[in-house]
């Protein structure tokens, strides 16, 4: 694998996000909050204009350019913060950029940030991450 | 050491990975985030012994507490989580700091969660970092979500 400082990719991770999706991951992830999966607690009692996407949605789904950029095993570290909300209906596009490519432990490692926005261009999420850049010689 | 058992199974492992929309049995990098399942003081999930605050007949009620806004989140990877083994999973308070913004008085919190393996290898670290605000009025509390 070829990975250079200043490399970018870019992937939409998800295009109009159904309620579903939302309820699917309440379901994996254990967070139940109401205000994620119950539409009149959010809207009657929250206040808000419909069920929120969790941040930790948000943040498995732009994890999976890195997934798939350098595979599951090789995500060594990574860090988001929530910017914005984001809704159903909601189109996500997750950027990586390579920051840096050094050699730790005799391990290829990729430095990279990462940056998710909406439809509207609006960011919702920003983060880094580490991941471990697999031998030319390993890529099948 | 005490600590929480963590199971990582397949079929946990795979409707996680479902609702990141992906057919895998790869353990996606969030994964630890779901130790909640398995986390006797979580809150976020009903109860047979407890109320819950979600909607029924009623639209209701708000938990009141203004809770914590989930402001940022790591995980980092000392090796790779495998289908089939059990953590151990400890929970300790980090950091905490403020900030004073428009809304008032930001309360930052961080809180890990170390993840050891049968032998007692640090597996992974997942960090929360959770703020809450101090209003200048009441009638500013949020209600609590991430």
């Amino acid at each position: 694998m070829t990975v250079t400082t200043d490399q970018e990719v870019r992937q939409v991770v998800v295009t109009d996000l159904k309620r579903t999706q939302i309820v699917m991951y309440a379901g994996a992830g254990g967070d139940f909050n109401p205000l994620h999966t119950d539409e009149p607690f959010a809207t009657q009692i929250a206040g808000n204009p419909t069920v929120m996407a969790h941040g930790m949605l948000t943040m498995g789904l732009a994890g999976r350019l890195l997934t798939d950029w350098f595979g599951h095993e090789n995500i060594r570290r990574y860090r988001a913060r929530f910017k914005a909300s984001v809704w159903p209906g909601d189109t996500i596009t997750a950027t990586a950029t390579v920051t840096g490519v050094d050699t730790v432990d005799g391990q290829r490692r990729a430095e990279l940030t990462i940056s998710a926005v909406n439809a509207a261009g609006v960011e919702v999420l920003s983060g880094t991450a580490t991941a471990i850049v697999a031998d030319e010689s390993e890529v099948v | 050491m005490t600590g929480t058992p963590f199971p990582i199974e397949q079929g946990h492992v795979r409707a996680f990975a479902r609702s990141l929309g992906e057919e895998t049995d790869q353990v996606p990098p969030t994964f630890p985030i779901a130790f909640a399942q398995f986390d006797p003081d979580w809150g976020l999930r009903m109860r047979p012994d407890r109320p819950w605050n979600g909607s029924g007949s009623e639209p209701g009620v708000s938990s009141g507490k203004g809770g914590g806004l989930h402001a940022e989140q790591e995980f980092e990877y000392f090796r790779p989580i495998r289908v089939g083994e059990t953590l151990t999973a400890r929970k300790r308070e980090g950091r905490t700091w403020r900030k004073t913004g428009g809304k008032g008085v930001l309360n930052f919190a961080e809180r890990h969660v170390d993840f050891f393996d049968a032998e007692e290898e640090l597996v992974a670290r997942s960090t929360t970092v959770s703020v809450t605000v101090t209003p200048k009025s009441d009638e500013d509390t949020p209600e609590a979500g991430r």
